[in-house]
């Protein structure tokens, strides 16, 4: 029963990570779209990392590229790498404030940005655009919130 | 204390076979033709998603055409009944030259032209890749959507299909970096092949000799060669032009004749000769 519940959140809340990342914003804003998927995979790794680890973020890596049109494996390599670099790390990240953790997070941002550049880069014609980096910001500003939304669901629903 | 990872394979092992198989799917999705049908099950797999995070602006626009008021809506009525009036009326000629155009083409041996097959598409309010010029519509194979089909709206060129999925396809737009499609000068008739630049508003036209006769403001049209764009539909206008002593070829570019970064309805065309 506790494992299904758990479970059933971890996921729902991945999906919703994925249904933000795909909605279309305004050309303009578009380039600022926090990286979801990574903040909200990487909370769940530090938080439950027996739970939520290469496996699932590569798994959830697959479906994005498929939902973004993108060749096939791109951000699975890229999310797999990032959240064995936090999961690895996950007792340091929990001590860590939120803050801290707000700058770790972008350099994680920053990792899977260049995997999934240089991956597209060796198999494609890829130009980057020139505002490619400015969602890092994005994500750090953004991760001190969805840290406190995940922690009070994962207190409410007793996810372990 | 709970095991941290519990039973299963370390968590270097787990890296190391999930880097594994993604460079694997990353070089056959690159390489191998044949995986396009592996795609096509994929693709149609996670469609429901993306009808998912359609629906809010599904959901804004069925509420403004409610909130609509009634003058709006007869004056909305009034400029489409004179709109169609014109047409109609262009269309009456349009009957007698399709005709003599015939003639002369049958006089001259070329073959007919035939009308296209066309169907309306949406765009469908969905993200893409930063790296590509892509669109996802809202028909797929059950419609008879084929990859390589043309792509066009009422203005022209827009792109051609490029993976196709049972309910939703993509579109790669003509400004995609690795997109190119035959064209010709409509003035003059020199064929050139417009490549996409990567950015929304310009197309590169390379490989063009500096003797080249083609000046700004003319209108690239779909040459047909290559069989995959019907002839005759406008692609972009030449908005810059330079040659530098010493190059052995001449600067062209030009813009999209269709707004690529609004678009919204789209057609589908069935060429003659490519019917599936």
């Amino acid at each position: 029963m506790k494992i299904a519940n758990s479970r059933s959140v971890v996921s729902a809340s991945l999906f919703i990570a994925l249904l933000l990342t795909i909605i279309p914003l305004p050309l303009g804003v578009d380039a600022y779209r926090p990286d979801w998927l990574l903040l909200c995979l990487v909370y769940w790794t530090i938080a439950l990392p027996h739970r939520v680890n290469v496996g699932v973020a590569f798994t959830v890596g697959l479906i994005l590229d498929l939902l973004l049109g993108s060749t096939l494996g791109v951000r699975a390599l890229a999310m797999s790498i990032v959240v064995y670099l936090a999961a690895s790390n996950f007792t340091r990240l929990r001590n860590f404030s939120v803050w801290q953790q707000a700058m770790v997070i972008g350099l994680l941002a920053a990792v899977s940005k260049l995997v999934v550049f240089w991956a597209e880069y060796l198999v494609n014609v890829v130009h980057m655009p020139e505002n490619y980096f400015h969602s890092i910001i994005t994500s750090v500003v953004v991760w001190p919130w969805v840290f406190l939304l995940l922690r009070k669901l994962r207190r409410q629903w007793k996810v372990t | 204390m709970k095991p941290i990872f519990g039973p299963g394979p370390s968590l270097q092992l787990r890296l190391l076979l999930a880097v594994v198989v993604s460079i694997c799917l990353i070089l056959t999705d690159a390489n191998v033709g044949a995986f396009a049908k592996v795609r096509l099950y994929l693709h149609s797999a996670v469609s429901p998603l993306q009808y998912l995070a359609n629906m809010p602006r599904q959901m804004m626009d069925s509420m403004s055409d409610q909130v609509m008021t009634r003058s709006q809506l007869q004056q909305q009525v009034a400029a489409l009944r004179q709109r169609e009036l014109l047409s109609r009326a262009e269309q009456l000629t349009m009957e007698s030259l399709t005709k003599e155009n015939e003639r002369l083409r049958a006089l001259l041996g070329s073959p007919l032209r035939r009308d296209n097959r066309k169907m309306v598409a949406e765009i469908m309010a969905v993200d893409s890749d930063p790296f590509s010029h892509q669109v996802v519509i809202d028909k797929g194979s059950l419609d008879g959507v084929y990859e390589g089909q043309p792509v066009i709206n009422d203005l022209g060129v827009v792109g051609q299909v490029h993976s196709v999925g049972s309910t939703t396809s993509r579109v790669l737009l003509i400004s995609d970096a690795s997109h190119g499609v035959p064209v010709r000068v409509l003035r003059n008739d020199i064929r050139a092949i417009a490549h996409g630049s990567g950015e929304l508003n310009r197309l590169d036209i390379p490989h063009l000799p500096r003797s080249t006769d083609i000046q700004e403001g003319d209108l690239l049209v779909t040459s047909g060669l290559g069989g995959r764009f019907p002839e005759g539909y406008p692609v972009a206008t030449i908005t810059f032009y330079e040659y530098q002593e010493g190059k052995p070829y001449a600067d062209v570019q030009a813009q999209p004749v269709v707004a690529l970064e609004r678009l919204r309805y789209l057609l589908l065309v069935w060429p003659e000769s490519s019917r599936q």
